[in-house]
């Protein structure tokens, strides 16, 4: 039935992400190792998709592969319809480690991307501002790094990643260094954010809850080779309360699921 | 958990800095404080060397020959001013010459083997081969080459202080965060832009400390060239005051030397303090904070 739904929406809009029968092996001097095998997916505009799986089976990788920094073995992959052949401009990404530049501040740090793609001055700076109010960086624009909270600095990184409004946003384990607490305070936010910018975000992660708490979708991967075991819809609505949504029948229901498809492929969080 | 209590502390950071534009960097009078508190540890113990000296030369335990007491010393310092200042003047000419020529040379071999790994390959071992010959054995070399002029004495000391440039620039512009190089690429940012926002500022803490050992080889270099074949500089001086049996001199040209070294170390501490400031605030502020 959830692939029903899936068909029917890939016949109305366009995917802006499409994947189709990728493969990926990486070669050493002594192996050859199979990292993604027959990966299949679509993603919507203005989906947010959540991936999840054991480590090592992938993930990265296949966020690679969107973001144009590690190409297919074999298969296709396309952004927007375009075969993906190089680093691509139009996504924004955020790492586990938040990867700022401990010289430049906060807004330094945002304007990076501004920067870097020569984009206009004024437009770009007014742009920086909306994201670090919206981001609640408010009165740190001066901070460096070093002076920021492990979360803060994701959400400078963030602001980085948002800054040039990519097309999709990549998202490999942004709050995996973080305590309980605050993660769950950024997924709060990180949710807010994507219905205020109705961004397309693909979302790696190693919470279950998180996963399925962000996701219109979500899809759980297989340990070496990766492989897609299953792809579940979250058929909660588009505005959540944390809460609420963790007490929800159909968020228990699928991250029950999720849970018992991670645990046959042993490793959980 | 070790975020919500870092968390709390980026908030009373904020709380501390009610205006907007004030500097989060310590103020002079704390920057003063700051360098005796550094500094009273090393100036105590030169001090007590120095009261060492004047016992061991004023007690008459040595021949005025072998160690001039401090007094003589400063006598030789004082009474040859001039004489003592031009000389010093050669050696710094010589010495500073010779380390902007290395530092020039040194980081664009080093941008060019980080940049190009078959250059590297080619280039590496060469410099390593030079590093190892002694540079007392070239610089007789050099003289034959290049005379008897400040030349030789210049390349002496960028020999010298070549190699730590190299290494410490190489291993500066490696230590960019891949995910960093690879944020830039989706940046769409050419490679220059890239250098020049990303790696470049990103091997300044490296590369300060290459200098600072190169700063004191240039003073090495400069003076060792002298040895060779010179008609002026702190070199002569010292074999001019050996030839004369003059060991007074001799204290005063080394203690010259010494601070020359000193003196530039010091320059480019400062400039660290300038180019790489989050380096320093990282060191002592990041502990002030959390203290
Ligand atoms: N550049 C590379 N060269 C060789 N093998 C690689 C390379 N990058 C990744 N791999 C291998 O590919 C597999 C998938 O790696 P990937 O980083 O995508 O996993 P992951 O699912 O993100 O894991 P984790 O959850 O631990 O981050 C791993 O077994 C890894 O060893
Ligand atoms: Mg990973």
């Amino acid at each position: 039935m959830t692939a029903l739904l899936h068909e029917k929406r890939v016949t109305t809009t366009q995917p802006v992400v499409t994947i189709e029968n990728l493969n990926i092996t990486y070669s050493t001097k002594r192996s050859r190792m199979t990292a993604l095998d027959g990966i299949n997916l679509n993603v919507e505009q203005g989906e947010f998709l959540s991936i999840a799986g054991p480590s090592g089976c992938g993930k990265s990788t296949l966020l690679k592969v969107v973001a144009g920094l590690t190409a297919a073995t074999s298969g296709q992959a396309q952004l927007r319809g375009q075969q993906i052949k190089g680093p691509r401009r139009d996504i924004g990404y955020v790492f586990q480690r938040a990867a700022l530049l401990e010289w430049r501040n906060v807004r330094g740090n945002i304007l990076l991307q501004a920067e870097m793609r020569g984009m206009d001055k004024a437009k770009a700076a007014r742009r920086a501002d909306e994201l670090i109010e919206m981001t609640g960086l408010g009165g740190f624009e001066k901070s460096f790094p070093h002076e920021l909270s492990g979360g803060m600095q994701q959400r400078v990184s963030l602001c980085r990643a948002l800054l040039h409004e990519p097309d999709v946003l990549l998202m490999d384990e942004p709050f995996g260094a973080l305590d309980a607490l605050t993660r769950e305070r950024m997924n709060i936010e990180l949710h807010r954010i994507w219905r205020e910018t109705g961004t397309t975000v693909i979302l790696v992660t190693h919470s279950v809850a998180e996963a399925v708490f962000l996701a219109n979708r979500v899809v759980v991967m297989s340990a070496r080779p990766g492989t897609i075991l299953e792809t579940l819809d979250v058929p909660l609505g588009s505005h959540r309360d944390y809460a609420a949504t963790m007490e929800d029948p159909d968020f228990v229901r699928v991250s029950a699921r999720v849970r018992e498809l991670l645990g046959a492929s042993h490793t959980a969080e | 958990m070790p975020s919500t209590v870092s968390d709390a502390r980026a908030v009373s950071v904020q709380s501390e800095r009610q205006s907007p534009d004030m500097d989060p960097r310590p103020r002079k009078n704390n920057f003063l404080a700051k360098w005796a508190a550094e500094f009273w540890r090393p100036v105590a113990f030169v001090f007590a060397l120095v009261l060492l000296w004047w016992l061991v030369t004023a007690q008459k335990w040595v021949a005025p020959f072998i160690l001039p007491s401090p007094q003589d010393t400063l006598r030789a310092l004082s009474e040859n001013g001039t004489y003592l200042a031009q000389h010093t003047g050669v050696t710094t000419l010589e010495t500073v010459l010779g380390f902007v020529i290395a530092i020039l040379l040194g980081e664009l071999v080093a941008v060019l083997m980080v940049y190009s790994r078959s250059l590297e390959k080619t280039m590496y071992p060469i410099i390593l081969f030079a590093q190892v010959i002694p540079k007392i054995a070239i610089a007789p070399l050099f003289v034959v080459w290049l005379g008897f002029g400040l030349e030789p004495k210049i390349w002496v000391a960028v020999l010298m202080a070549f190699f730590p440039i190299v290494v410490s620039g190489m291993a500066g512009l490696r230590s960019v965060d891949p995910e960093i190089l690879e944020l830039t690429s989706t940046m769409g940012a050419n490679p220059f832009k890239t250098f020049l926002k990303v790696r470049l500022p990103a091997s300044l803490p490296q590369l300060f400390s290459g200098l600072k050992v190169a700063a004191t080889l240039a003073v090495t270099g400069a003076v060792v060239g002298e040895f060779v074949g010179a008609n002026e500089g702190l070199g002569y001086v010292i074999l001019q005051a050996n030839g004369n049996i003059d060991t007074a001199m001799l204290f005063a040209a080394l203690i010259i030397m010494s601070l020359l070294g000193i003196l530039l170390f010091a320059i480019i501490q400062i400039a660290e303090w300038f180019l790489v400031p989050w380096q320093a605030s990282r060191r002592t502020g990041g502990a002030s904070t959390n203290g």
